[in-house]
């Protein structure tokens, strides 16, 4: 993988941004290394495009700034921001050719004619468009639209790559295509890259670092591992991960390496977690993932760290199973492989691999 | 008793509907009516317009002719009086396309741009001058004619083709600006977006982008207006002055100048012709225009 250097490519200072009494980004800060591929991941409506428009000089923002390469270009036009954006309504120019599609930005800016020629000639070829050159993007499909319009972005040449939510017009299959299409592209290009998303799995495998949005704020930014393993707080945990974190509800005892999470009547040493934050008695939440709960078959061999557990449902997954378990009230799932069976209502033993849960502070939502 | 005994079919489904049912009979009924209620007068024009003044006075009104003539055309078109000279209604005919041709540019071009700005480059007054524009479309033209009068004579056009031109640019633009920015707004922001990327700026986008796709919206305002200047009466006669009359003020005086008896061949015949333009329009864009209609004319 294309690692990122030290030198931020694009920072946002501050960034905000209102319509009316809404405010859609709330003082944002960011620095996005150069080369580095970093995804915008969140829920619909959280302000992704809106700091995508903003960082593109599509937008205005009500305060803050923007810099590309150390230049301050909050009040410059898009395209002398160096930068090169793919939307995900392809948005081609309809009655252009794909050649003059590609080459529209060239010709906008005056470039000579051979450059134009070399520039087209390298993307197409880059992208597997050649025969497609002379077609309108009427006579295209989805996929070969979207190729265009990245090879749109490309012929530009510039430094930083503004893609929205490229793929979400898709199919399945295509998407997966497209997904490893782009991420070749970045190897080999080695450009900073800015991604809009809020498919998961595409934002784990494109990202050198991931910045979880909500409301207009970023929730956590870091490498995709660590927001899978370490999740800053119960938004992030919940939000990334399907099947989704288990969260059970309970009571820390004691304090340091001897604090033990109370859940119901059973208690859970954390001898083995790792904390971010010192450990303190109180109300908590204990967040494990589904493949980090394992079930001992049989219910009379209870080990000193197993917990009694009630089979309470069992939804087959394909390649495994999610089996729904209940502690006195409290519901979790657990991912087990599928050729093993159980029968609802059967008494089971189960451990958690606390060294890779998370504890958070229920009263702030934080990991601790 | 064999395994292949066949099923017998059993009837499923709705029934299939009879052609004719009373809807039917009553929808057709009425649209035949309504036909005949605007085909009528026309058939009564050109058959009148066809006969020699013996055939009108001596013949029945429903009955076409056995000897049909164009001299009533030619005398509408060529030397038909309109009371101060004899030159037919062809000069109001030239006249017509003078104002019309100017009249539709120009108010299809201030509106286009007009409508482009609203859905695409918001001021800081835009939504207080989008509701202005479109408050003034239902403000009835009449309360307007006379301050017009006194802003075209300040201006020193009064009476001239300038000014009507410009009263039909005024006149045309509420809705228009309407049309062009409902069907701006339509089109997708991102296209808007990425050109912008690509550098294009304000007028490149206008006639590189979006006037290649606006084919079906810029004919329905083509057609809207040629239609609606051809037909005009009331801007000619005010504004036009007496040299560049339209020809349906021309029609008017060929009509009510009486000279001995009146002529109504060549009154059929002037009527037609005046009426040929934009009946030949609606003839043969009708497909465009309901078209451009659905391609999101009268979508909000
Ligand atoms: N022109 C506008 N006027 C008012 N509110 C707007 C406008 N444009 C966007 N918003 C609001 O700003 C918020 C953020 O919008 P944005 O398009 O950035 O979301 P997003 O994260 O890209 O969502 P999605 O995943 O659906 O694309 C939304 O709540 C939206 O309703
Ligand atoms: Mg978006």
């Amino acid at each position: 993988m294309m690692k990122a250097n030290s030198t931020p490519s694009v920072s946002v200072r501050g960034l905000a941004l209102s319509y009316g009494a809404v405010q859609v980004l709330k003082a944002l800060d960011l620095d996005i290394m150069d080369g580095e591929f970093l995804v915008l991941l969140g829920p619909s409506g959280c302000g992704k495009s809106t700091l995508l428009n903003c960082v593109a000089g599509l937008l205005e923002p009500s305060d803050g700034s923007v810099f590309i390469k150390g230049k301050n270009v909050t009040w410059e036009e898009p395209k002398d921001r160096g930068i090169g954006m793919v939307f995900q309504s392809y948005a081609l120019y309809p009655q252009m050719t794909v050649e003059r599609n590609l080459s529209f930005g060239l010709r906008v800016s005056g470039l000579p004619k051979e450059e134009i020629e070399k520039r087209v000639k390298r993307v197409g070829d880059m992208l597997q468009l050649g025969e497609l050159l002379q077609r309108k993007p009427s006579a295209l499909s989805g996929g070969q639209r979207q190729r265009v319009a990245i090879g749109r972005a490309l012929v530009r040449e510039v430094d930083v790559f503004l893609f929205d939510e490229p793929l979400s017009n898709l199919d399945a299959k295509l998407r997966a295509e497209l997904r490893v299409e782009i991420k070749r592209l970045h190897q080999r290009l080695a450009n900073t890259m800015i991604y809009v998303t809020h498919d998961q799995i595409e934002a784990m495998t494109l990202a050198d670092r991931i910045a979880v949005m909500k409301g207009g704020t970023i929730q956590q930014l870091d490498a995709p591992q660590t927001i899978y393993n370490k999740p800053k707080n119960l938004y992030v945990a919940g939000f990334i991960g399907s099947p989704s974190m288990n969260f059970l509800k309970g009571k820390i005892e004691g304090s340091g390496t001897k604090a033990v999470f109370h859940l119901g009547n059973q208690k859970i040493p954390l001898n083995d977690y790792t904390p971010d934050a010192p450990i303190k008695p109180g109300a908590a939440v204990l967040g494990v993932r589904p493949e980090h709960i394992q079930i001992d078959m049989a219910a009379t061999k209870a080990t000193s760290d197993a917990y009694k557990a009630v089979v309470d449902l069992v939804e087959p997954m394909g390649s495994d199973s999610l089996v729904w378990l209940k502690i006195d009230d409290t519901l979790f799932s657990a991912r087990v492989e599928s050729n093993q069976h159980f029968d609802v209502g059967q008494k089971v033993n189960v451990r958690f691999r606390i060294g890779l849960a998370s504890v958070f502070d229920e009263a702030t939502g934080d990991r601790l | 008793m064999s395994s292949t005994s066949i099923t017998p079919i059993i009837p499923a489904g709705k029934k299939p509907k009879k052609l004719i049912t009373t809807e039917r009979v009553v929808v057709y009924s009425v649209l035949t009516l309504c036909a005949l209620f605007f085909l009528f007068p026309l058939y009564i024009m050109v058959i009148t317009s066809l006969k020699d003044i013996e055939a009108i006075r001596s013949g029945n009104i429903f009955v076409p002719t056995m000897h049909p003539t164009f001299t009533a055309w030619g005398k509408a078109w060529n030397s038909a009086c309109t009371g101060l000279y004899c030159e037919g209604i062809k000069v109001g005919f030239w006249n017509s396309v003078r104002i019309t041709g100017p009249s539709v540019i120009v108010s299809i071009a201030v509106a286009s741009i007009t409508g482009y700005s609203l859905a695409n480059w918001p001021f800081k007054f835009s939504e207080v001058f989008f509701t202005i524009l479109l408050v003034s479309s239902f403000i009835p033209y009449v309360v307007m004619l006379y301050p017009l009068v006194l802003i075209t004579r300040w201006l020193g056009i009064f009476s001239t083709l300038p000014a009507v031109v410009l009263v039909h640019t005024i006149f045309g633009l509420p809705i228009l600006t309407l049309l062009f920015r409902n069907y701006f707004s339509s089109l997708p922001q991102e296209l808007f977006k990425a050109a912008r990327v690509d550098g294009a700026g304000y007028w490149r986008i206008f006639f590189q982008v979006y006037a290649p796709m606006s084919v079906p919206i810029f004919t329905v305002a083509v057609i809207l207006q040629i239609t609606g200047i051809w037909n005009d009466f009331l801007f000619g006669v005010i504004y036009a002055g007496p040299t560049n009359y339209p020809m349906t003020v021309q029609l008017n005086n060929i009509v009510n100048s009486v000279q001995g008896g009146k002529e109504y061949n060549v009154d059929m015949a002037a009527t037609i012709l005046t009426g040929i333009v934009p009946l030949a329009i609606y003839f043969f864009s009708g497909k465009y225009f309901v078209r451009g209609i659905a391609a999101g004319a009268v979508k909000g």
